[in-house]
């Protein structure tokens, strides 16, 4: 008797096998001619221009944090926009609410100066080192 | 299920705690002026959330399906937040600027973590707790790492943050074990089932995990390797803010968790992980006390042991250590905020004059700053008639009372070592010859939040029965 994880279980060796056949099959068909530039990291024919451990721009990790709390918004207002008749002007008022508070992030985002590429003043970095 | 209007008149000190923030937030955007006015308005936001969390005290009501609890315990909780929080505030209005990073964003993030506090005080489901849990600890990390041109608030920052997220995965997953057994996260099914509960395996696990993560923020032994650097290491009105606010907020949860086991006065089988807990809390954090010379980190590890007695009433379980432990957080609160609000006003720019030698003689200098730093040292040593002895005196009890002696023999013993490193300070402030000038600012808002804490411990510690009444009311009910 099977319980519905065993089924699960058969499920994934199947899947590892297969992936496993597809894996064998292609090693054992393909001619293999290997060159520099094939060798090399993405492998597309092209001289690597420079190292890829190269520090981002911080900024970079701002605009995806801004994306991201406006993405997930948007994951909360769906089941909202479905249900939110039932629940009369409460329910309206309750989405409402969740959005002028998600405005006000926006505009202090504004404001501070984030939503800008080019941010005019440049701190000088200022590490002094403490005792301990 | 619409809500009723009565539900949101119940929870206005959340509304208006969250209502503030956001106003707070405007103020801070559009006025030039606005980090001056800002520690002003956080001060009347707390009296206004003390002040409703009063008239909540004797009225408990369930909330939201069973999403939040409002009134007995929870109400108490609210106003220690307040009250601490307007403490902190008083003491941030001077120290912020001598402490070279000075930004209104200080005060908006204490808010957020104290509305955070309220909502672990009073959960009623264990996705509430992780709600309240997230909204503490990640203003905390943001305040830790506040001066960003430091090189110490920086690494306090990161482990903490990194120790701190960790400690959430063990929470969360314990949560996900528990959810596994019950089909429900309500603490409400858990507190009624607790002892049904308790014979599966995987729910005592997954009730652990939770444990072991809430240890990590009380700073209890094998997990607080955090605490001295990073109450070092952040500002010390912030050190303050986690190591009493912090504290409590995450003992409001273990009495959520364990409401079962104080009201039955039956103990459980986790009595023991306490009891071990406690134990090596307590002697650790006085041992290792004993050697250190920066007073901050001295008050880390003061924290560390003052974790351990509250353990021990944790391992004992009944209904008195429930009161003991409420009495000791309030008391420790009043206790460590007065002490962290004297280091902030004496220390210097750049941390200077945090280490027992800027103590020497100062006495002489500032008579009443070191009167003030020696009635909380004795209050912290424990010694009659401040808070800091009721506190430990009622939670001794509650252990003798199930059966406990050894536990409270061991608790004896630690607060007998811990007196050295305490009266030090006082010895280096009255008997030492002054040592080399320090400068210090006078600024009268600390003063008052020093002021404040002094009488705080002092009328615990003549009135204990007022405030011990009131709690043992709420638990009888």
């Amino acid at each position: 008797m099977l319980t519905e994880f065993g089924k699960i279980l058969i499920f994934l060796l199947i899947a590892v096998i297969f992936v496993l056949i597809g894996f064998l099959t292609a090693r054992i068909i393909r001619p293999k001619r290997p060159t520099h530039e094939k060798l090399l990291t993405y492998e597309c024919g092209e001289e690597i221009q420079g190292s890829p451990w190269v520090k981002f721009n911080a900024r970079f990790y701002v605009v995806a944090l801004i994306f991201l709390i406006f993405d997930v918004e948007v994951v909360l207002l769906f089941p909202w926009a479905l249900v939110y008749k039932e629940f009369g002007i409460a329910g309206f008022l309750t989405g409402f609410l969740f959005l002028v508070i998600l405005g006000i992030g926006m505009i202090y985002e504004w404001r501070k100066g984030d939503l800008e590429w080019d941010r005019p003043v440049i701190q000088p970095p200022l590490v002094k080192k403490t005792e301990n | 299920m619409p809500q009723t209007t009565n539900e949101y008149l119940l929870i206005l000190p959340f509304l208006v705690l969250s209502a503030g923030i956001i106003v707070s937030l405007c103020v801070e955007l559009f006025f030039r002026k606005g980090k001056e006015l800002l520690p002003y308005l956080s001060i009347a936001l707390f009296l206004i959330v003390a002040y409703l969390s009063v008239g909540q005290i004797y009225e408990k009501n369930v909330l939201f399906g069973g999403m939040l609890i409002t009134g007995g315990i929870p109400a108490i909780f609210n106003l220690l937040f307040a009250a601490a929080g307007v403490l902190v505030m008083l003491n941030s209005i001077g120290f912020l600027k001598k402490y070279g990073f000075y930004h209104g964003e200080f005060y908006l993030l204490t808010q957020l973590s104290v509305l955070g506090m309220m909502l672990m005080a009073g959960s009623g489901d264990l996705v509430t707790v992780f709600l309240g849990l997230e909204l503490m600890s990640i203003p905390f990390y943001v305040l830790v790492g506040m001066n960003r041109k430091k090189v110490s608030a920086n690494e306090a920052a990161m482990k903490y943050f990194l120790l701190g997220a960790f400690a959430t995965g063990f929470i969360v997953y314990g949560i996900a074990l528990i959810y596994g057994i019950m089909g429900n996260t309500s603490l409400i099914d858990l507190t009624e089932n607790f002892y049904i509960y308790s014979e599966n395996i995987i729910f005592i696990t997954g009730f652990i995990l939770i444990l072991i993560g809430f240890s990590f923020k009380i700073a209890a032994f094998p997990f607080h390797m955090w605490v001295p650097d990073v109450y070092q290491g952040a500002a010390t009105n912030v050190t303050g803010l986690m190591s009493t606010m912090g504290k409590s907020a995450a003992f409001s949860v273990i009495f959520i968790l364990l409401t079962a086991v104080f009201m039955n006065d039956a103990g459980s089988k986790l009595g023991n992980y306490f009891a071990v807990i406690a134990t090596l809390s307590m002697l650790y954090g006085s041992i290792v006390a004993l050697s250190q010379n920066n007073l901050k980190r001295m008050l880390a590890y003061s924290s560390i042991s003052h974790a351990g007695y509250m353990a021990i009433g944790l391992a004992a379980g009944n209904k008195a250590a429930l009161a003991g432990i409420m009495f000791y957080l309030a008391a420790y609160t009043f206790m460590n905020l007065g002490a962290f609000g004297i280091i902030s006003i004496i220390e210097g720019e750049e941390d200077k004059q945090t280490d027992l030698n800027s103590y020497a003689g100062l006495a002489k200098r500032f008579p009443f700053l070191a009167g003030m730093m020696a009635l909380i040292m004795f209050a912290l040593a424990g010694i009659p008639p401040m808070a800091g002895f009721f506190g430990k005196y009622y939670v001794f009890i509650s252990a003798i009372q199930s059966n406990m002696t050894w536990l409270a023999l061991v608790g004896i013993l630690s607060s007998v070592i811990s007196v050295y490193f305490y009266l030090r300070v006082v010895v280096y402030m009255y008997f030492k010859e002054p040592g080399e000038e320090i400068s210090v600012k006078s600024d009268y808002s600390a003063y008052a939040a020093v002021i404040f804490a002094g009488i705080l411990i002092l009328s615990l510690g003549l009135f204990p029965d007022t405030f011990l009444s009131v709690i043992e009311y709420i638990i009888s009910v």
